[in-house]
């Protein structure tokens, strides 16, 4: 069929099964959003400013399994789009982002509009091309959604000439596409395999840390059956939470950073670390040389090159976590090596669990912590997603909030980009019209993006925004109470930051404030009900602090805060020998 | 230690760009690359020699590896490959000092290629040691100028690259 490159474009994403679009128009894309125009089968979704077209592709391909598209104009609108593409980058998420591109004949020239996207994202992307033959656009589109997908998946840039665009082709969509270069492995080796298995049953002190990697492969059942047949206990990482129920009796919850003190003790003290779907990274092992030393480590991961990247691997397997799993199971059930009691190891964890639980002070303010714990009560047993801000309100939410299902929870993880949180709830919304999605989100975050709330309200999508209102860049200010003598330098938002109510108003949009703890529930109740878009701001204690922590450059086990009734000059546990240097600067404030 | 990589890429646009990008941003140093196509002109060889360790190297060829237009890569052991590099020196050579230049040059069997009343241009291949040689026995009359292609290698015939 004869048509032009946009409509070709267009023609592709559909045999790509491609539903929604996030974009943003511009003149070098002006073909293709004529080929959009009237379009039937994709529907496009109007952001305000390009990085939140890049945050809800990438949310939407969280929340569904599918791939998210974005599509923006040359030039600013790519270069605005950077961090949209970094985020996913870095938290591996299958997106495909297109880019309109000056005319091939001036490409090289300081064209108006001109950025070379494709240079920029070279480091950011799994691959990207920049399309100079229309003949070929088909073909590259389809390689685009092989490559986003399949293997571990991430980022893949579509840069296309406006002249590309306009030029005409005989449409033909290839039925598959070749890359001689790509070859993922998906099949872990089964010798690896059977040895993994005996050690796991044979371990006195096992733990299964498990990773982002068990939610793309969707092993979540195959992760659940391994931990319940050898009864081995299950931390996620942030990026793993909801690959194995945090209500679960074998979960240890998230570990790292702001991980519970029993997850963190657990890896510490353990002789086997099955990990799986994890990339080590820092924020998860502390301090490199005194992670894990008693523990075997066996490392299931698609991507060889996260094996012994931060820490070496005792027994590497390659290959998808979910068939890896699914052979691993089968090899245990045949039952070959007797298992060992593992009573004691549990009984330990029993006690730090009881010892040192998650929890908060309750004196009347609205403690952050209460509010997530109570969003958690209220959606109990809904279809909920929760996206987060980057900062204090996400590491509450990752605590407090209990994911006990895949697709849950939608943060930004590896890059740490505040505002992710509102066009993430756009896209997780857009993908799964029927789930209660609640962004959580600082005051910070959220004026990084404020102006999703158009999208929001132009789209009446029933999004639950809970601003964590601290007054405060809280993170920073944490980290310059403890580490830097309480000297608060730029971190200051009461002055300037708009009456998030009003501002919700001025969109259309139900804003309500909470300064009472008992208006918290309430409130939060009927807007669950309403499924109406509506900002909560509720006015949390200023100076709250996450904890347990542990210190920059600190081994995991030696954690600031996190034990109940202890008085804020003994945040660190008084059982642990090695404290951080940094304890005496702890404050008497926060708590 | 020093590793000799033969990499086969396919050869596009942007292609070197691809690759030299990754070492610089994940902190490893490239000694020297030399690049140009096979005999597929579909495929380049891009010889890469490096200074790293087992780990470091391992993981340089598993980044490696992940770039889609990478299709194979062969550490080469020296003791089964061959290496060579090709260097231009251009030296000085008054009249009365040419011919013990010459006959400096004649004994590593390297080529004059270009003269003029005070200096000789020298080519010479050969292996790093060879060409290091040469270098210091030349450098009391004056380096002016010197260009050097990188080393290109191959594996030895019999064993087939794996
Ligand atoms: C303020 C802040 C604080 C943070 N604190 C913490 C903290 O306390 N604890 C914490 O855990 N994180 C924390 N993080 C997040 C942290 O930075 C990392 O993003 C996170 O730890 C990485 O999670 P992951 O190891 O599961 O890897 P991901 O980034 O999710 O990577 C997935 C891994 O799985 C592999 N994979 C992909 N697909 C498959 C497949 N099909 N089969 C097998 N493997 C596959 C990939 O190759 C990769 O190695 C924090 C972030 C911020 C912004
Ligand atoms: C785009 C971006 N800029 C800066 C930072 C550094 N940073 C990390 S947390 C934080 C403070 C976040 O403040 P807020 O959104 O109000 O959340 P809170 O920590 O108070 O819950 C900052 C500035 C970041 N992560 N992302």
């Amino acid at each position: 069929m004869r048509m032009t490159g946009a409509e070709a474009l267009i023609k592709s994403l559909e045999k790509e099964g491609v539903e929604v679009i996030f974009g943003y128009p511009g003149g070098v894309v002006l073909p293709i959003y004529d080929a959009l125009y009237d379009n039937k089968k994709i529907r496009h979704v109007l952001v305000r400013h390009e990085q939140c077209a890049g945050h809800a592709a990438d949310a939407y391909a969280r929340a569904t399994g599918k791939v998210g598209v974005c599509l923006v104009t040359s030039g600013p609108g790519a270069t605005n789009l950077v961090t949209g593409i970094a985020n996913a980058w870095m938290d591996s998420v299958p997106i495909v982002a297109i880019t309109g591109q000056v005319a091939t004949h001036v490409i090289g020239t300081d064209a108006f509009q001109e950025a070379d996207i494709t240079g920029i994202t070279m480091p950011i992307t799994k691959h990207n091309y920049l399309v100079k033959d229309v003949n070929q656009l088909p073909s590259t589109v389809k390689q685009a959604f092989l490559l986003a997908k399949t293997g571990r998946p991430g980022p893949v840039l579509i840069d296309l000439p406006v002249d590309i665009s306009k030029a005409e082709i005989d449409f033909k969509y290839p039925e598959d596409a070749s890359i001689p270069g790509y070859k993922p492995t998906y099949k872990g080796h089964m010798k690896q395999i059977k040895e993994a298995a005996k050690l796991l049953v044979q371990a006195e002190k096992p733990i299964i840390y498990a990773g982002g990697g068990i939610i793309k492969s969707e092993a979540w059942d195959e992760l659940r059956q391994l931990a319940e047949l050898v009864q081995i206990p299950v931390t996620t990482t942030l990026m793993g939470k909801g690959a194995f129920p945090d209500d679960h009796p074998l979960s240890l919850r998230m570990l790292g950073m702001h991980g519970t003190r029993y997850a963190n003790y657990a890896i510490m003290d353990s002789d086997l670390i099955f990990a799986v779907g994890v990339r080590f990274d820092d924020r998860v092992t502390g301090k490199i040389s005194t992670f894990a030393p008693h523990a075997t480590i066996i490392h299931v991961d698609i991507d060889p090159a996260e094996i012994s990247k931060n820490i070496p691997a005792h027994l590497p397997i390659v290959g998808d976590a979910k068939i890896v799993l699914k052979d691993l199971v089968a090899e245990i059930k045949k039952g070959k090596t007797p298992h060992s009691d593992k009573t004691r190891w549990h009984e330990l964890i029993a006690s730090w669990k009881k010892k040192y639980p998650l929890h908060y002070h309750q004196d009347g303010a609205i403690r952050p912590e209460y509010v997530v714990e109570t969003i958690n009560k209220l959606t109990k047993d809904m279809d909920v997603i929760v996206t987060t801000g980057v900062g204090q309100n996400q590491m509450w939410a990752a605590q407090f909030y209990s994911a006990n299902k895949p697709r849950s929870f939608i943060s930004s993880g590896g890059l740490g980009t505040m505002g992710f949180g509102l066009p993430a709830a756009i896209g997780a919304q857009i993908g799964r019209p029927d789930a209660v999605v609640i962004d959580i989100d600082g005051d910070g975050s959220i004026q990084m993006v404020s102006q999703e709330l158009a999208t929001v309200a132009a789209n009446k999508l029933p999004i639950i925004i809970a601003i964590l209102n601290n007054g405060y860049l809280g993170m920073v200010r944490q980290w310059q109470e403890l580490f830097y003598k309480k000297r608060y330098s730029q971190v200051d938002l009461n002055v300037g930051t708009p009456d998030f109510v009003k501002l919700a108003e001025a969109y259309g949009i139900k804003g309500v404030r909470v300064t009472d703890i008992g208006d918290v529930s309430k409130i939060l109740k009927k807007a669950i009900k309403d499924r109406k878009p509506i900002l909560i701001d509720f006015m949390v204690a200023r100076e709250e602090n996450v904890f347990p922590m542990v210190a920059p450059g600190a081994s995991i086990d030696e954690m600031l805060g996190g034990i109940p009734g202890a008085s804020l000059s003994q945040m660190i546990d008084e059982e642990e020998e090695e404290v951080g240097s940094e304890a005496h600067l702890i404050s008497s404030s926060g708590k | 230690m020093k590793h000799i990589l033969s990499v086969l890429v396919e050869n596009k646009p942007g292609v070197l760009a691809r690759v030299s990008g990754l070492f610089s941003r994940r902190g490893f140093n490239i000694e020297s690359l030399a690049v140009g196509p096979t005999e597929d002109p579909n495929i380049s060889r891009m010889t890469i020699v490096i200074d790293a360790d087992d780990l470091k190297l391992e993981q340089i060829t598993k980044q490696l590896h992940k770039l889609v237009n990478v299709l194979k890569i062969s550490d080469l052991d020296p003791k089964d490959s061959v290496e060579r590099e090709l260097v231009l020196i251009k030296v000085n050579a008054p009249p009365d000092k040419r011919a013990e230049v010459v006959e400096t040059a004649n004994i590593f069997r390297a080529n004059i290629i270009d003269v003029s009343k005070t200096t000789l241009t020298i080519e010479i291949t050969g292996t790093a040691t060879k060409i290091q040689a040469l270098e210091d026995l030349l450098r009391p009359y004056g380096i002016k100028e010197l260009v050097r292609t990188g080393k290109i290698a191959l594996a030895r015939g019999k064993l087939a690259e794996t």
